[in-house]
């Protein structure tokens, strides 16, 4: 989950008071957010990813002073009418067709205030922006730009220009394979026959988003005092709710928000729009969810408290929230506010009849009767390896892959039970003999399922012995049958796995159910096995 | 203690062993004077320290056991004496002698070493290098080496003065003997052992095994049986049982059975469909991307069911659930992706989308899988157990009721929530419980209500589900104090046997 740091001081200061460090724990995982750690300083706090607008200094202050009840209610952010405008070429559509932009004026920076606006750039690119796939954020001290701005795509062999952490200019093919942060996007443009680029009246380029900006244009430093600000990207609705979070914050830092007008595809539009929108709240919904007796004015009292303005039977909902989908929403919010601590329980009388499922009920009964036997139950993993599967065991099952395991030894789904049972017996070959061992896992084979694979639960019995033969194994086998009261038929096989004329099919009337054999010596002395190793592998399911 | 009464109750093994205490003092002294095994001589010694009869001691002490060579050798003979009875018919090629007396290269060459220093052999470089047999050789082949005598000894033992010089030679030597540290045990008999070691113990005999024939003959009558050292230690035994992890998964399911919860079962590879799409998890969600998921190589899609339809309107627009939806374009090549379930919920989901009657109380469970690399905290594979209840009037209130009920069930008196977000549930939460002798609150899983975005596309309409999704492993690691997670299942016969049982 991502994280933001916060200042100490500066939170301390927003919400007017310093809280001991148990009840800004308290406080803060109440809110639905985490306190990772606490210092004399810094405060990190981990946020749930439906609640980007956190993810900045001056957000989550705003949310948690309006939650410590310092400063409720719906914040009203003044936008300035447009005076600057931004042109959205058609040649962009393919690429990255949307932006939405503004201007901040006003800004008084120093060293912290610029950490929290780089942070807040990072942490939205990371979460809400995917990366920068579903929005890229460009911040640009307007002093050396030349209004109007155009966003527009050119082949990337007509670009060039000096991008950040760099000396000297660069191409855009130079930029996407030589620059660090250029390597690390360029899977974004991959593909493209053109690369989008922001450009202001002179044709000075500002950056080529996701990837960087111009050297030229600059970084935020503490003389900048007015910003613009863009969020590109596939959605024109992702870019303005990033937008709106990114201007709000810096209107908490004390700058004033100036709209732009974009012209792009034969459409005007203003950005950015900060009008509140409206969710219709049903009371009798919220007491029907929680389960609670509320009244209209409790609902309009704890929306406050969550930053939400209320008015008859309406939520005004901040423009930086980008997690209302649904009345829903905000009947959590509701309960936060209430306090989910204060929630008392109820176990109501829902007349229902419990049923064990089938399968399970096999499955435990099957393990009480070889435990009686005195056989010890593994638990061991269900994904395995070729080697264990195939190699080891001489075999040639076809094996269910996985695409992308990051433990390579456990990068197949089992076809067989036996290997696994194998394996447990050499990693307990220390240990003294006689060994019975048995285990339920599923195995898996292509078949007519609505995933294109069969699952089939199997029980895998061994024993390892000096004295461990087929006879053993058939003990145990027909024990068992004559407890769950099922007939077998035995017929003779070949398995490479096993000693020939020592290995045979189990089945239940007609249908195959498993395998009995004694492990064939190659195969023992590939696991490093000093000992013989009877076993059977049977479907539970047959034993219906 | 009275001598008498000790006499009458001594062990067959200490009457046995008492007689050889009167001369020797040391464990391997006393096994080779009484012909006992080395457990009869210790369980003998100790009931008799247990009665004051003897003091025993013991001292840390350097003793020399045979190594694999030294075992091959008493067997097969040195191999100087190889060497030597290969000449004995006359000279050979260094060659040949190696074939015929088995000898390795290392073997070889410290035979010629060896038996060239005591003159026993002469070597001469022909067209090979040809070794024949000095007198002082023959006389050698005759006779009975010191080593030999040695390593016919009883091992492990402490060489005597006299053999420490060959002893230290065959140090020397690759593998034949070695030195293990040992704790040597000694015994000595204090004033009442050497009284009862004294006495002709065949006068004091009480009756040992109460056997069939003593039963059936009633010689028992009027006979006194040996008193038992009542405190000594039992051979250990251990039994057959089901993993300890399934003794608690089967306690839990009793638990929501006996609360009327229906237990339901599934496979473990599904569409990415039924386990996010289906729960309206976006399709850009990270917990899509593949270092959470493990996806299926070949097939690597499934089929979507006829309701995919209905789940896509709820993700693009919201349709009829009231929601706005994510907005965008829903891509089923995308929902058909398969998948390992990252969470045992696509059980709920798929039953919403088949329930009959209502309300319905269900429960899981199951296996589910996080493409993790395995440590000490992260498993790739583990339980889940989950449930949902689907009733007109359920509230968040009730699921504070239910999670309550189960875990004061599993011992946990104080449970509570905190406020978290799943893109299923709304409202989210996390739930925690109280460790009553560590103190502290313990996070196991999430829980809340169904978003309508997931119910009504599925159930066909928009009703209360409460639902929750625990990870138990740390209950259970807890209560069977293990600290790795991964001991879990880690399947060693010994933790197995030695565990203790769920006793919920």
């Amino acid at each position: 989950m991502p994280t933001i740091t916060l200042n100490r001081k500066v939170l301390e200061k927003a919400i007017g008071k310093a809280l001991p460090e148990e009840e800004l724990k308290e406080r803060i995982s109440m809110l639905g957010t985490d306190l990772e750690s606490v210092t004399k300083d810094e405060i990190v706090v981990e946020i749930f990813p439906n609640r980007p607008d956190l993810l900045s200094d001056p957000g989550f202050a705003r949310a948690f002073k309006s939650f410590l009840g310092v400063e409720t209610g719906l914040k009203q952010y003044k936008v300035e009418k447009p005076k600057h405008k931004m042109v959205i070429d058609p040649s962009v559509k393919d690429v990255r067709p949307w932006s939405a932009c503004a201007i901040v004026t006003g800004l008084k920076l120093d060293d912290e205030k610029i950490r929290e606006i780089i942070q807040i750039q990072e942490k939205l690119h990371v979460t809400f922006g995917r990366n920068r796939k579903k929005v890229a954020i460009g911040i640009y001290p307007l002093e050396k730009i030349t209004m109007p701005i155009t966003f527009k795509a050119l082949p990337p062999q007509q670009i060039s220009f000096r991008p950040l952490e760099s000396t000297k200019e660069m191409t855009a093919k130079e930029i996407l394979e030589t620059h660090p942060t250029g390597k690390e996007y360029a899977h974004l443009l991959a593909g493209k026959t053109r690369y989008p680029l922001f450009v202001d009246a002179k044709d000075k380029i500002l950056s080529l988003p996701p990837i960087i900006n111009s050297y030229d244009v600059g970084k935020v430093t503490e003389k900048t005092t007015t910003v613009f600000i863009e969020c590109s990207g596939s959605a024109y609705d992702a870019q303005a709710k990033c937008l709106n979070m990114i201007v709000c914050a810096l209107a908490d830092m004390g700058g004033q928000i100036h709209a732009m007008d974009i012209e792009a595809y034969g459409k005007k539009l203003v950005s950015p729009d900060l009008t509140p929108s409206e969710q219709l709240i049903d009371i009798a919904y919220v007491n029907k969810i929680l389960g609670l007796d509320l009244k209209e004015k409790d609902v309009k009292e704890l929306l406050a408290r969550m930053g939400y303005g209320y008015e008859k039977g309406k939520a005004l909902v901040p423009a930086y929230r980008a997690d209302i989908l649904h009345p829903l929403d905000l009947v959590e919010d509701i309960a936060i506010a209430y306090g989910f601590e204060n929630f008392t329980e109820e176990l109501p009388q829902v007349a229902t009849i419990g049923e064990e499922h089938k399968e399970n009920v096999l499955k435990r009964n099957v393990g009480e009767i070889l435990a009686g036997l005195g056989f010890l139950e593994c638990a061991p993993t269900i994904l395995t390896s070729k080697e264990t599967q195939n190699t080891k065991m001489l075999a040639k099952e076809s094996l269910i892959e996985l695409s992308n395991s990051v433990n390579q030894e456990y990068d197949v789904l089992p076809a067989w039970g036996i290997p696994t049972l194998v394996e447990l017996f050499q990693r307990n070959r220390q240990y003294e003999y006689p060994q019975f061992l048995f285990t339920m896992l599923p195995t898996f084979a292509k078949g007519q399922t609505e995933t294109g694979i069969a699952e089939t639960q199997k029980l895998v019995v061994g024993v390892a012995d000096e004295k461990a033969d087929y006879t053993k194994a058939r003990q145990v086998l027909d024990y068992l049958m004559r407890m769950v009261g099922k007939e077998i038929t035995i017929e003779k096989t070949e398995h490479p796995s096993f000693i020939p004329g020592r290995v045979a099919k189990i089945l239940v009337g007609k249908k195959e159910a498993g395998l009995i054999g004694e492990l064939h010596p190659q195969v023992l002395e590939n696991w490093q096995l000093i000992m013989p190793v009877a076993v059977f592998e049977l479907d539970i399911n047959l034993l219906f | 203690m009275d001598v008498t009464h000790l006499a009458q109750n001594l062990h067959l093994l200490e009457r046995k062993l008492l007689p050889f205490l009167k001369e020797h003092a040391t464990l391997p002294a006393l096994m080779q004077a009484s012909g006992m095994q080395e457990v009869e001589v210790m369980r003998a010694l100790q009931w008799l320290s247990a009665k004051a009869a003897l003091n025993l001691s013991q001292e840390e002490k350097e003793r020399l056991v045979l190594g694999d060579n030294g075992k091959s050798y008493l067997k097969h003979g040195l191999p100087e004496r190889r060497f030597l009875k290969a000449i004995a018919q006359g000279p050979l090629s260094v060659k040949d002698v190696m074939t015929k007396a088995k000898l390795d290269m290392n073997e070889l060459n410290i035979c010629i070493g060896l038996l060239r220093k005591k003159n026993a052999v002469a070597l001469a470089k022909e067209k090979e290098l040809v070794a024949s047999l000095t007198p002082e050789g023959k006389k050698l082949l005759d006779s009975e080496w010191p080593e030999e005598l040695f390593l016919k000894k009883a091992f492990p033992l402490t060489p005597s003065p006299k053999d420490k010089p060959v002893a230290d030679e065959l140090l020397k030597r690759k593998d034949i003997v070695r030195l293990e540290k040992a704790n040597l045990w000694s015994a000595e008999l204090t004033a009442t052992g050497k009284q009862l070691a004294n006495l002709n113990l065949g006068e004091y005999s009480a009756l040992d095994r109460l056997t069939p024939e003593l039963l059936q003959s009633g010689k028992w009558k009027g006979k006194v049986f040996r008193e038992y050292e009542l405190n000594s230690k039992a051979p250990f035994i251990t039994g057959g049982k089901r993993h300890f992890v399934n003794q608690a998964m089967d306690y839990m399911k009793s638990v929501w059975l006996e609360m009327g919860f229906t237990e339901l079962s599934g496979p473990s590879v599904q569409t990415a469909f039924w386990d996010l799409d289906a729960l309206f998890v976006p399709q850009d969600h990270p917990a899509r991307q593949m270092q959470d998921t493990f996806y299926i190589k070949e097939p690597s899609k499934g089929k979507l069911p006829k309701i995919a339809s209905e789940v896509k309107k709820a993700h693009e627009s919201g349709h009829t659930t009231g929601s706005k939806g994510w907005g965008g374009t829903w891509d089923e090549e995308v929902a058909k992706q398969l998948m390992l379930i990252t969470h045992d919920t696509y059980l709920s989901a798929q039953m919403l989308s088949k329930a009959k009657t209502l309300p319905l109380k269900t429960f899981q469970i199951m296996k589910v899988f996080r493409n993790e690399a395995l440590d000490w905290k992260h498993l790739f594979e583990f339980y889940q157990v989950g449930g949902i209840v689907v009733d007109e009037n359920a509230n968040f209130r009730h699921l504070l009721g239910y999670l309550r009920q189960f875990f004061q069930k599993m011992g946990f008196e104080k449970i509570r929530i905190r406020p978290a977000h799943f893109p299923y549930v709304e409202p989210g939460c996390e739930v925690e419980v109280f460790h009553p002798i560590k103190k502290q609150w313990i996070e196991l899983g999430g829980a809340g209500v169904f978003r309508p975005e997931m119910v009504k596309p599925l159930l066909g309409k928009d009703i209360p589900v409460l639902a929750w999704g625990l990870g138990l492993e740390r209950i259970i690691s807890d209560y069977y104090k293990i600290t790795s997670i991964r001991d879990i299942y880690k399947n060693d016969i010994r933790q197995l046997k030695d565990m203790k049982h769920w006793m919920n």
